[in-house]
């Protein structure tokens, strides 16, 4: 077809794109004028680079399981599970604290790696098994395993954080790799992957067909019940690279930390663009969105306003938010 | 003579600049069946809707028994007797026959508390009036579309309605349901109430009414008593030109083996039996009723009933079909009933939905090219001819037509080599319609496509197959060559089966 | 009514589970059988009885509420603040306070999800936030101990009525609370039932378009339902602290989930159209029977939310399956 076209199209597909980054700019502007000492200080941004990766990844997670017309609320419980899982092995091999839990060779945190990825699949394919094949609801059925996740790690740990993991597990969570942190690495790197897959692959499209109808996707001949299975598996992998990061980063892993990213989670996805009811989605919009949050909270936590009164303007924007894009589709 | 019931004088309305209705006159007497023929998006729903009170005219009038009305809210409409049974009924599938029955009632009546004794006095004198048998207490959901249709009616006459609008009311049904809607259409017409009947099935309009209109474009194109119509009169008034009527003639071929041979072909409680050929360039048409076990034939062969019995060859190989994956794989394609449901991903691009089952296909290394999508999908939108300024638009925004196309675009994509159609021109208007059949003729000729038409549509078959199989009970029970038959036989070999 | 059909319905359904798993936790531990433990199983079936009723509505109208618990804590917070900077001794009307901004908080996510018409799941967990987030954020994070409580709500909330004392002597009475509860469901009931505004959430639960084409007032059924579900959280925040005589903002966080598998296990249906107070009062009871019971049958109380969440798996699994059933 004309280029003519194809400008128009990609105008109209980025208007969100571009309103998204115009929110940016304009909280960047606003929290700027507000702190103008704090804000704008390298260390601010730096600290970000570190805290925002694994809220970025559960907002990827959610974008994938909306993308099907479905949500995930067991993120967090597989997110919090994966480490806790990891970090009992990593006591079991090194001690509960001291120079041999902290100096456990590459080997062993590679397993331990592999023991917390592996159960975030495991989780996942849970999910992914009782949403693809025995059908329940995604709302449901992830409630129901959400649930059994942080039950577990409950009975794992009896309640208590476990405190202490290996330097090296730590460095995923507070390292730098020439100068940048090793979380935003993770992120970039899986977001890249991720919208790679969406855009280029059979895969992903076969995922944005389903989530616009479920039925014509059979009867075009989509494995519906394999793609919708390993979408979740996905997600249940992404969540558990956001556990690793978070307990690398905290040095820490407790069965109900980071609750209140459940919710901040899904209006990141919602804001970036992600049709809860299934069939859109862009891995760009909510990179750009997390971007935004973070700004906007990291500027309202250094006016010392509480984590509560940050929940409680995330709330607020994600109601703006869906109020604004139901006037725009209105006005259309 | 009493002035007519409804008439609508010099009626127009514009949308956003289009012209939806234009200059339209209407004339409605009491205790009389009309209908209101004219093609999708002709302007039939806008007119329902005008006269329900849900749209407001820009221009002209309304008299409702002589009088002009001014204004006409639906609480106006229903309080002058209009009843509007919409095509896909409006009912609470939760809800037991007799709440749907009497919930307009209680509501009209603004009650705030339900009497139990009450609801099952007025549905089952709603039944009553009716003269037919429902269970007041099952749920809606269990009754099939027949008896949903029949809650509808009910609902609708006991409002002292005086007319009842019906809106493609035989969709769902079968021949032998259509025959009791019409006895009921005719018991109602004997109690004085008019009935304007929307349809786009000549058949049916010739059957049941006394006088039709035409419209097209928004505009009147032809109106009278229908004994002065016949089915080319209609169809040209409908679409401004005649639409050829040549059928279909398979030339023969060559083949070493048949594309489809199917033996012993039985899926427990739907079919059984089944044996039949279909050569490459052989249109086969399969009539039957509603339940005949034709739609799981079709299903069967596209790999959606794993696990039946008997044998399928394609090509003289054969083959197990236990997925829809084999059945793409072995060239099998089905272009099923529902085209928005079933068939197309509304909000999606017209080229992802071309492309939608063969992107395993073109992903080379596991990886798509953008470009080398886009070139195919326009090469299928060029040869389908589908009428779009691009791709990328979604293909809700193309008419019924248009988007069948896409879907027959679809699996030509696919490398089909067996095409399987079920009611290839359902919604389709008459004008569109000649040219799916045009497409389907030259697929089969030039392509050498087998291809399979499941129809409701006699004359549809007729027309454009070159045989007929009847199927009844899960049976095949005859085989009609299309050269030597007429759509009277057909039709009447249909209705004796029901 | 035939026994086939009554045996299809989900309240006999989960009524039966409940007399097995009943028979089988006292074959465990017979101590289950003991009147004290009774009561206080009964007692613990009432505040999330209470809110199951309203999730139940929701529901039938083919919404879900998870903001319920916050409205509750908000409700109550204020109500006992309010009750502190006036001196107020009463107990009807701090009630009616605790209800009335559950309404109006209710009001606010059915204004989002009527006229903005986006999904209630996403909704309520936005106004959750926001209305936990203020409480905690603006109002206050202390907790209100016993020797603060207002007495005329424990007072109140201390009413048995009637009482034993157990064979290692211990006191065991049985709440009034529980016509509190009852009188709600018996309430709740008859509005679904035998009112127009109850069916109407019916219909537009069943099929919302016909529902607006046969004449409901769809918008004014949603304000009805989130409203109610607000309400019934409203009250029912300040019974839970009355009970426990300590008033805690950051308590029932996370109860949204007990309470919406309540709901499911009593046989309604996440798409709407379905449910009924009876079975929803037997899915709480089912929850909440199996919670307390961890300790009688000596498992580790860890093992609580394992438990739940197996349930929950169980029972939608079944009803997913027994709904495929049904189409094919």
């Amino acid at each position: 077809m004309t280029s003519g076209l194809d400008l128009r199209r990609f105008v109209r597909r980025d208007t969100n794109i571009l309103q998204l980054l115009g929110l940016t700019v304009l909280i960047f502007a606003a929290m700027s004028a507000l702190n103008p000492e704090k804000f704008l200080r390298p260390y601010n941004f730096e600290s970000l680079t570190f805290v925002a990766p694994e809220l970025g990844l559960l907002s990827i997670a959610m974008m994938l399981a909306m993308l099907t017309g479905g949500i995930d609320l067991s993120v967090i419980g597989i997110a919090n599970l994966s480490a806790i899982v990891a970090g009992l092995f990593f006591h079991a091999a090194g001690g509960a604290r001291g120079p041999g839990l902290i100096n456990l060779p590459a080997t062993t945190v590679a397993a331990g790696l592999t023991i917390a990825l592996t159960t975030g699949l495991l989780a996942g394919a849970v999910n992914g098994l009782l949403i693809a094949r025995v059908r329940i609801t995604p709302i449901l059925a992830t409630i129901g395993t959400g649930q059994v996740y942080v039950g577990l790690s409950l009975v794992l740990t009896g309640g208590p954080a476990i405190v202490g993991f290996p330097a090296l597990w730590d460095s995923i969570g507070n390292g730098t790799l020439a100068g940048v942190a090793v979380p935003l690495l993770l992120l970039l790197g899986i977001a890249g992957v991720v919208a790679l897959v969406l855009t280029r692959t059979a895969f992903g499209i076969d995922l944005f067909l389903i989530g616009t109808s479920a039925k014509a996707a059979i009867f075009a001949g989509i494995r519906v019940g394999r793609a919708t299975f390993l979408s979740y598996v996905a997600t249940g992998l992404l969540a558990s690279v956001a556990g690793i990061i978070l307990s690398g980063r905290t040095n820490a892993a407790k069965s109900d930390y980071g609750t209140s990213y459940l919710l901040q989670a899904v209006l990141i996805a919602v804001l970036g663009g992600t049709n809860p009811a299934g069939g859109r989605a862009s891995v760009l919009g909510v990179v750009i969105a997390l971007v935004a949050l973070m700004l906007l909270s990291s500027g309202l936590q250094l006016m010392r306003f509480s984590n509560f009164l940050v929940d409680f303007i995330w709330g607020a924007f994600l109601l703006i938010v869906i109020a604004i894009n139901a006037l725009r589709n209105r006005r259309r | 003579m009493p002035p007519p019931l409804l008439e609508l004088r010099h009626i127009g309305k514009n949308f956003a600049g289009v012209r939806a209705l234009d200059d339209l006159s209407l004339t409605i007497e009491p205790g009389e069946i009309h209908c209101l023929a004219g093609e999708n998006g002709s302007g039939k729903s806008t007119l329902i809707k005008v006269i329900s009170g849900v749209v407001v005219p820009d221009q002209g009038e309304m008299l409702f028994d002589g009088e002009a009305i001014r204004a006409l809210t639906p609480v106006r409409a229903i309080a002058c007797g209009v009843q509007v049974i919409f095509q896909d009924f409006s009912l609470f599938g939760n809800l037991t026959v007799a709440e749907n029955l009497a919930l307009s009632n209680e509501l009209r009546d603004r009650r705030r508390f339900v009497s139990w004794r009450r609801v099952r006095a007025v549905a089952t004198r709603a039944v009553a009036r009716l003269g037919v048998d429902l269970d007041l207490d099952a749920n809606v959901d269990r009754l099939p579309a027949s008896g949903r249709q029949l809650v509808a009616i009910a609902r609708a006459l006991m409002s002292d309605a005086r007319l009842l609008i019906m809106d493609e009311p035989t969709t769902a049904l079968t021949r032998k349901e259509v025959e009791t809607l019409f006895r009921i259409v005719r018991d109602i017409q004997a109690r004085g109430i008019s009935v304007l009947f929307v349809s786009h099935k000549m058949r049916e309009m010739l059957e049941i009414s006394e006088q039709i209109t035409v419209i097209r474009n928004g505009r009147h194109a032809a109106s009278g008593k229908t004994a002065d119509f016949d089915e080319a009169g209609i169809t040209r008034a409908m679409t401004g030109h005649d639409v050829g009527d040549v059928p279909y003639v398979w030339r023969g071929g060559s083949a070493a083996a048949p594309r489809l041979e199917v033996r012993g072909l039985a899926v427990p409680g739907r079919f059984r039996d089944i044996a039949l050929t279909v050569q490459p360039g052989e249109i086969l048409g399969i009539a039957g009723l509603l339940g005949s076990g034709r739609t799981d034939f079709a299903l069967t062969l596209f790999g959606m009933h794993p696990g039946y019995g008997g044998k399928i060859a394609i090509d003289g190989v054969p083959v197990r079909l236990d997925t829809v994956q084999d059945a793409i794989g072995r060239g099998i394609a089905y272009v099923p009933e529902d085209r928005l449901t079933e068939g197309l991903f509304l909000s999606q691009s017209i080229d992802r939905n071309l492309l939608a089952s063969c992107f395993r296909r073109l992903a080379a290394h596991g990886m798509l090219n953008r470009r080398r999508m886009r070139a195919a999908a326009a090469l299928m939108i060029d040869a389908m001819r589908i009428v779009t300024p691009a791709g990328e638009r979604p293909v809700m925004e193309l008419s019924g037509g248009n988007q069948q196309r896409v879907m027959m675009g679809r699996w030509l994509m696919t490398a089909a080599r067996i095409l399987i159609l079920n009611g290839p021109t359902v919604g389709v208007d008459v004008g569109s319609k000649a040219g799916i059949h045009a497409k389907l003729r030259e697929l089969a000729q030039e392509q050498e496509l087998a291809i399979l038409m499941i129809s409701d549509d006699v004359p549809e078959l007729v027309q454009n197959c070159n045989r007929i199989l009847v199927m009844h009970r899960g049976l095949i029970v005859d085989e009609i060559a299309a050269s030597k038959t007429t759509e009277a036989a057909v039709s009447e070999r249909l209705r004796l089966l029901a | 009514m035939t026994a086939t059909s009554l045996l299809r319905r989900p309240e006999t359904v989960i009524f039966l589970v409940i007399v097995m798993a009943m028979l089988a936790i006292g074959l465990v531990n017979p101590a289950f059988w003991q009147l004290g433990n009774m009561f206080s199983l009964v007692r613990a079936n009432i505040v999330t009885g209470i809110m199951a009723l309203g999730v139940l509505t929701v529901m039938i109208s083919g919404g879900i509420d998870v903001s319920f618990p916050a409205f509750a804590m908000m409700a109550m917070y204020l109500t006992l603040l309010w009750m502190f900077a006036t001196g107020y001794s009463g107990v009807a009307l701090p009630f009616g306070m605790a209800t009335a901004i559950g309404i109006g908080l209710g009001a606010l996510n059915a204004f989002f999800v009527h006229s903005v018409r986006m999904i209630p799941l996403i909704v309520t967990l936005g106004t959750g936030a926001l209305v936990r987030g203020f409480l905690l954020g603006v109002i206050g994070t202390s907790t209100i101990n016993i020797d603060r409580m207002p007495t005329p709500l424990i007072d109140f909330a201390r009413i048995d009525l009637l009482s034993t004392t157990g064979p290692d002597g211990g006191h065991a009475g049985l709440t009034a609370m529980v016509l509190i509860y009852l009188g709600f469901a018996l309430l709740v009931h008859l509005m679904l039932r035998h009112t127009m505004i109850g069916r109407s959430v019916f219909a537009m639960g069943g099929d919302p378009e016909a529902a607006r084409r046969v004449g409901f007032n769809i918008r004014r059924t949603t304000f009805f339902v989130y409203c109610l579900a607000g309400g019934l959280a409203g009250f029912t925040g300040l019974l839970h602290v009355s009970m426990i005589w300590l008033a805690n903002p950051h308590d029932l966080a996370g109860m949204e989930l007990d309470v919406i598998a309540a709901v499911v296990l009593g046989g309604a249906s996440i798409f709407g159209g379905r449910g009924s107070v009876l079975g929803t009062m037997f899915g709480v009871f089912m929850l909440v029977m199996v919670n307390n019971s961890l300790i009688i049958m000596h498992i580790s109380t860890t093992w609580q939310r394992v438990v739940v969440g197996v349930i929950v798996i169980a029972a939608t699994a079944v009803t997913a399956w027994r709904d495929r059933k049904r189409i094919a």
